[in-house]
């Protein structure tokens, strides 16, 4: 560029200009605001939220006790006891996870080999005392069944990628 | 003069003073909605619109928030200075809006001449509010120093000295419209560029307008000349140890700062209350006045959604080389416009009224 030309570009400040014409021109723009608890973005079927215990269709529940993905959890936030029942098979007695330890990696689910234990899209459990975000065996049951029709698309979803 | 003279008179100038003094800080409650509403609209945000409609209570909340949060004064800090600073920031810019005349009127008529709308209509105006907004640089100074926090001095340092830099190429700006408006008095000042647009002085002075506009972003620490509160390097600049109301007291200066700096920009540049176009004169003249500032804020608030910020060294070579230089270089052509034969026709066309 000459030098006549980048004096005239400094002095008569265009670039400035320019960048103005720039910002003003997104003034106008649509905006891309979600507006949070009215409007929410859509979640991929692979979201990693709060935890649900699954059932089979006949009501028995789904956890074998293999305690895989207590075995996996890097967070240590797994804690799983079991014994055997009457008909001879092995069931938890405990399954408790504590959410403020939970770093939401997905491994349970991923180490789990029956699709017991699943992360929902549910993101909003916040509470006020840190004692109930610690998840009992009845707490992710109840969960599973509240939400088992959207678990069982979301895995159906997902199903082909595994 | 009676005692009840004397309280009458007392009473109507609070009263001239609660007249300026409110809508002032109303409108710096307004203009930091307005500032958070446009630049998230130049980010493609929607910006705050959640407190009343469309947001528009929000200001009353954030100000109710202040309000009621603790003042913490450190225990190093040095009591008075710390306490006296917000307001010695803040006074000099409400007070400079004494000579600053909002327009004229005749009151639908009532009045057979134009009377000037301000608390006073000084003589020497023009110098008025640059000595006294000069003042708001102790206040900052107060603040860093007595904070004893290293933060807060330094950035109480870096804006002294970036105030006094800009106030001088400021002085210099005026000094050219001094020289085509032979007077000193806003009122008169404004009088001078009675006409359509093309009798403003933003058209022979057009350089000068803009050192000077620029130059006022400078003064009232407004981005991209916002190095005082650089927070990437030092958290907050002289406010960082302030909470609560000395905070708001703070912010409310600069926001009353920059509605000075515009309505002096529109006055002495943009012609005032006048009319852009004479046919448009049936609109008030306070309504131009106002909404000159109003676009020349709008201005400040779109400069900072698009300008990142100066390094130290730029903006003291922007305000002493580019500045100082361009506006004495101005200050000389005009003279010898006016003197010049041939020139001084020409330029006389925006001195009407002033024999050379």
């Amino acid at each position: 560029m000459s030098l006549a030309r980048r004096t005239a570009k400094t002095w008569l400040l265009v670039e400035l200009f320019r960048c103005l014409m720039l910002t003003g021109k997104y003034l106008f723009k649509k905006k891309i605001t979600v507006e949070y608890p009215e409007e929410r973005t859509p979640l991929s079927p692979r979201f990693r939220g709060l935890h649900a215990l699954r059932r089979y269709e006949s009501g028995e529940e789904r956890c074998i006790a293999c305690k895989l993905c207590e075995v996996i959890c890097p967070a240590l936030a797994i804690t799983i006891e079991s014994e055997e029942r009457d008909d001879g098979t092995r069931r938890t007695t405990r399954y408790d996870i504590d959410m403020t330890k939970c770093i939401y990696c997905g491994l349970c689910q991923e180490a789990c080999p029956v699709d017991a234990i699943v992360e929902t899209q549910v993101f909003e459990f916040a509470t006020e005392t840190r004692k109930e975000l610690n998840y009992t065996k009845d707490m992710l049951l109840e969960v599973g069944a509240r939400y088992e029709k959207q678990i069982a698309a979301n895995i159906a979803a997902d199903a082909r990628y595994r | 003069m009676s005692w009840l003279e004397v309280g009458k008179l007392a009473g109507l100038w609070a009263l001239e003073v609660l007249a300026i003094a409110v809508p002032v800080a109303l409108s710096v409650a307004y203009i930091t909605y307005a500032e958070r509403r446009i630049i998230g609209w130049m980010q493609i945000r929607k910006g705050c619109n959640r407190v009343g409609w469309a947001g528009l209570l929000q200001p009353i909340a954030d100000g109710l928030k202040l309000f009621l949060k603790e003042t913490i004064i450190p225990t190093t800090a040095n009591k008075f200075l710390f306490v006296a600073a917000p307001v010695m920031s803040l006074l000099p810019a409400l007070v400079a809006f004494a000579v600053v005349p909002f327009g004229e009127t005749t009151l639908g008529g009532l009045w057979k001449t134009a009377h000037v709308m301000a608390i006073s209509n000084l003589n020497v105006g023009v110098l008025y509010v640059m000595a006294i907004s000069g003042l708001g640089i102790y206040g900052i100074l107060m603040a860093g120093w007595a904070s004893n926090s290293k933060y807060a001095f330094l950035g109480a340092i870096r804006s002294t000295c970036q105030m006094v830099s800009y106030e001088v190429s400021m002085g210099f700006a005026i000094v050219c419209v001094l020289m085509l408006s032979g007077s000193l008095n806003l009122t008169e000042i404004v009088h001078a560029q009675a006409g359509g647009f093309w009798h403003w002085y933003w058209i022979p002075l057009l350089p000068v307008f803009l050192v000077f506009f620029i130059s006022g972003v400078a003064e009232t620490n407004r981005s991209p000349f916002d190095l005082p509160e650089g927070e990437s390097e030092l958290v907050a600049g002289f406010f960082v140890e302030y909470s609560g109301m000395w905070f708001a007291t703070f912010s409310l200066a600069e926001y009353a700062a920059m509605i000075l700096i515009s309505r002096m920009t529109s006055i002495m540049f943009m012609g005032g209350w006048y009319a852009p176009f004479p046919f448009l004169d049936f609109i008030p003249g306070t309504v131009w006045l106002l909404g000159k500032t109003a676009f020349l804020i709008f201005v400040f608030i779109w400069f900072r959604a698009t300008f990142p910020r100066y390094r130290y060294d730029q903006l003291m070579r922007l305000g002493w080389k580019v500045f100082l230089p361009w506006t004495l270089a101005w200050i000389a052509v005009l003279g010898i416009a006016i003197y010049t034969p041939g020139l001084s026709d020409v330029i006389g066309f925006w001195r009407p009224g002033v024999t050379p």
